[in-house]
């Protein structure tokens, strides 16, 4: 019987860590639905986005304060995750504080624990105070519905509840206040039990601890039905972001092909495609998710609805439908209703009558964007909503001839005359004469 | 002021076996848009000045197709780029500079792909280096001490990372340069990129001009200055329906330099 709290232990750690790897692979296998692009060049610049941008923070501090207070949580939030590994190892070997044989080191690294936790603490207050009291506007807009409101909100106190219960655990840990080495900030809460006898002291710290580690294994699973994803999917997510100017749009290769036939005077409209040449896709731009390619996909996981691209929207600042994060957080709640059919299918797509265009992503939002790029600048881990605009125009116009009235006159305008006003070519030099 | 000004063509110089320093591509707007073309001569004035030697491409220059790609057609935008690059190899085009930003990006992001491969530069960067090179002075004149503040086109800025070209010619101008709140990487959009300029707005309750324009005024500005013809158009209708037209001017950076040295 004395072995059965490790026993305990290792089987929840064991399911804990079963349940999360269960949802990394169904999140690889959701995001595979998108097209297949390379990105496996510029490792070497890749690498460097991803240090500066993911674990540099390089973004999040173009607004100071939210950006500051994101960093020490952040900062808390990986270097307490050193202390876990002390308690996995607690646990299973049934030992007590097995890293406090490191001599006095032990208590310099548990005492920066405590003091980030508590900076932890304060600035998950003031992050909760912000979203609530405040109300900044970006966490109010229509898009935050009361999910998006509540899960942000529950990510809060987690944090809180989780930091709480570490400096508990520290405070009524006899022994290790009797060492009185590391317990920088707990030495003043422990005075807050001293009216407890031992056993109920020890009973509590038990508890804490155990709380504690329930609570990590619970907020790792947590993260995938979250905007939390984004502390994992970030990484990935900056390595593989744009390396091209933010101006420049892809050209799409299968019109290419087109383009060039029509063009060459000598080509064989019913010459076979080359070898090399990949079957013609059916399909131009994107009206569902498997339209996109999996960065955008992978983009629509990491988002992490702080809504820094929308209030630098001109279309959103100026009442516009349009909303950048939606389209993120519209593209992410399709591709799960589509990942989760798909899953349950033997990993065959299911046709549900539904697509992203008009079911989540309305043509009012998309003709509103400007292309200016301020989403994909303001966005702190290299999210690029713009694209996803521009494919589910590309699908409008090419596949649907569905632009507004006035650009369709504008385009026949460009094929007849080489300009968007109707205006003739041999006009073009006029100008030098007036 | 002196109005006659040199345009000569790229037929022009191949039909005396020569080729130009550089292609000045003009643009629909510069070539089409009344207040465009004004920018169009005030650079050409300049250009003239310096004695580049400089072509256009006149009535064999066609859209680059921009306003196609950024509303979603891509087989348009593709089949005026491949015209285009047709002609511009066909003339064994080297280096362009443009004074519209749509084109500037298109042109050096857009067509290497297909096959279009040119050094391509803004005309604020090329009038630096201009002035760089000793080939064009510039003086004050009465934009000296004048409170100027620069419109960061979308295009120009966020796109391609070029914040200071413009900004370095207002300052030769010796005029007093203040900056907006939102500039540079920051800069909020006038609304005509990505086709707006040729639809009504969605609904909302600004138009964005409007918007942009109020940032710009807060800057207490005697002038604004621009450096696309399309945000040109934008700002200066913006600056009329605050109904300040009589007290602010739209300028390009380009018209300035111009101006300035009562070209
Ligand atoms: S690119 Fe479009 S969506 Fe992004 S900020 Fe500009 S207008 Fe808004
Ligand atoms: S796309 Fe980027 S900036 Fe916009 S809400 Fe998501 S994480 Fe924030």
């Amino acid at each position: 019987m004395a072995y059965l709290p490790n026993f305990i232990f290792a089987l929840i750690l064991a399911y804990g860590i079963w349940f999360f790897a269960r949802n990394i692979i169904r999140l690889k296998k959701i995001i595979a639905i998108g097209r297949d692009v390379d990105l496996s060049d510029n490792k070497g610049e890749r690498w460097k986005n991803m240090a500066m941008i993911a674990l540099g923070q390089s973004k999040m501090v173009a607004r100071p304060l939210s950006g500051m207070l994101h960093i020490i949580v952040y900062i808390g939030f990986i270097i307490i995750n050193i202390e876990v590994l002390e308690i996995i190892i607690d646990g299973i070997a049934g030992t007590h504080r097995i890293f406090s044989g490191i001599g006095p080191l032990y208590g310099v690294l548990i005492g920066v624990f405590e003091v980030f936790a508590i900076l932890v603490f304060a600035a998950v207050i003031i992050f909760w105070t912000r979203r609530n009291i405040s109300r900044i506007k970006r966490f109010w807009s229509p898009e935050m519905t009361k999910w998006p409101r509540n899960d942000a909100n529950n990510i809060l106190y987690f944090e809180m509840i989780l930091m709480g219960l570490f400096l508990v655990m520290n405070a009524t840990d006899t022994p290790f206040q009797e060492m009185n080495s590391g317990n920088w900030i707990s030495q003043y809460i422990a005075p807050w039990f001293s009216s407890i006898d031992e056993g109920t002291l020890h009973y509590i710290e038990r508890t804490a601890w155990w709380l504690h580690i329930i609570g990590i294994l619970g907020f790792l699973n947590y993260l995938y039905y979250s905007k939390h994803l984004h502390i994992l999917l970030a990484f990935p997510n900056t390595y593989y972001g744009s390396l091209q100017p933010k101006g420049q749009l892809d050209n799409l290769e299968s019109v290419t092909n087109e383009v060039k036939l029509m063009m060459d005077p000598n080509a064989d409209p019913f010459a076979a495609p080359a070898d090399d040449q990949e079957a013609e896709p059916g399909k131009f731009g994107a009206s569902d998710v498997q339209d996109l390619n999996w960065l955008q996909l992978m983009n629509a996981y990491t988002c992490t609805e702080c809504g820094r691209c929308t209030s630098e929207c001109p279309a959103n600042q100026t009442g516009k439908k349009l909303s950048p994060r939606k389209i993120m957080m519209d593209t992410r709640d399709r591709l799960e209703e589509v990942g989760k059919a798909m899953l349950a299918n033997n990993g065959e797509i299911v046709d549900d009558g539904k697509q992203l265009l008009d079911d989540h992503i309305s043509r009012e939002e998309l003709w509103a964007c400007t292309s200016c790029n301020a989403c994909v600048e303001a966005c702190p881990v290299s999210i690029n909503p713009l694209s996803i605009i521009m494919d589910m125009r590309r699908y409008l116009v090419m596949e649907q001839s569905a632009a507004p009235s006035e650009l369709n006159n504008m385009m026949t305008n460009i094929e007849n005359n080489g300009a968007p006003w109707p205006y003739n070519q041999m006009d073009r030099l006029n100008w030098v004469k007036e | 002021m002196n109005d006659s000004i040199k345009v000569p063509t790229m037929a022009d110089f191949m039909a005396q076996g020569k080729s130009p320093e550089v292609l000045f591509w003009v643009g629909c707007a510069g070539s089409f848009d009344d207040r465009a073309k004004k920018i169009t001569k005030a650079f050409v004035k300049l250009l003239n000045q310096a004695e580049v030697e400089f072509a256009v491409l006149g009535t064999e220059e066609s859209c680059t197709g921009d306003p196609a790609k950024r509303a979603g057609n891509e087989f348009l935008f593709q089949m005026q780029a491949m015209t285009n690059i047709e002609i511009l190899n066909a003339y064994e085009i080297k280096s362009i500079v443009t004074a519209c930003p749509h084109c500037f990006n298109t042109l050096k992001n857009e067509y290497p792909e297909l096959g279009g491969n040119y050094e391509v530069v803004h005309h604020t960067q090329f009038l630096n280096q201009l002035i760089a090179d000793g080939r064009l002075s510039v003086e004050g004149g009465h934009f000296k001490g004048k409170r100027i503040t620069f419109h960061d086109p979308c295009y120009l800025g966020r796109a391609n990372q070029v914040y200071e070209a413009p900004r370095d010619l207002i300052k030769k101008l010796d005029a007093e340069l203040v900056e907006m709140k939102k500039c540079r990487q920051n800069g909020l959009c006038c609304g005509a990129g990505g086709s707006q300029m040729f639809k009504e707005a969605e609904e909302g309750d600004k138009e964005v001009n409007v918007e942009r324009t109020e940032q710009a005024l807060e800057t207490k500005p005697e002038i604004i200055a621009a450096g696309c013809p399309f945000c040109n158009t934008m700002m200066t209708d913006g600056i009329k329906a605050k109904e300040k037209e009589q007290d602010i001017k739209v300028l390009d950076v380009a018209e300035m330099i111009a101006q300035a040295k009562d070209l």
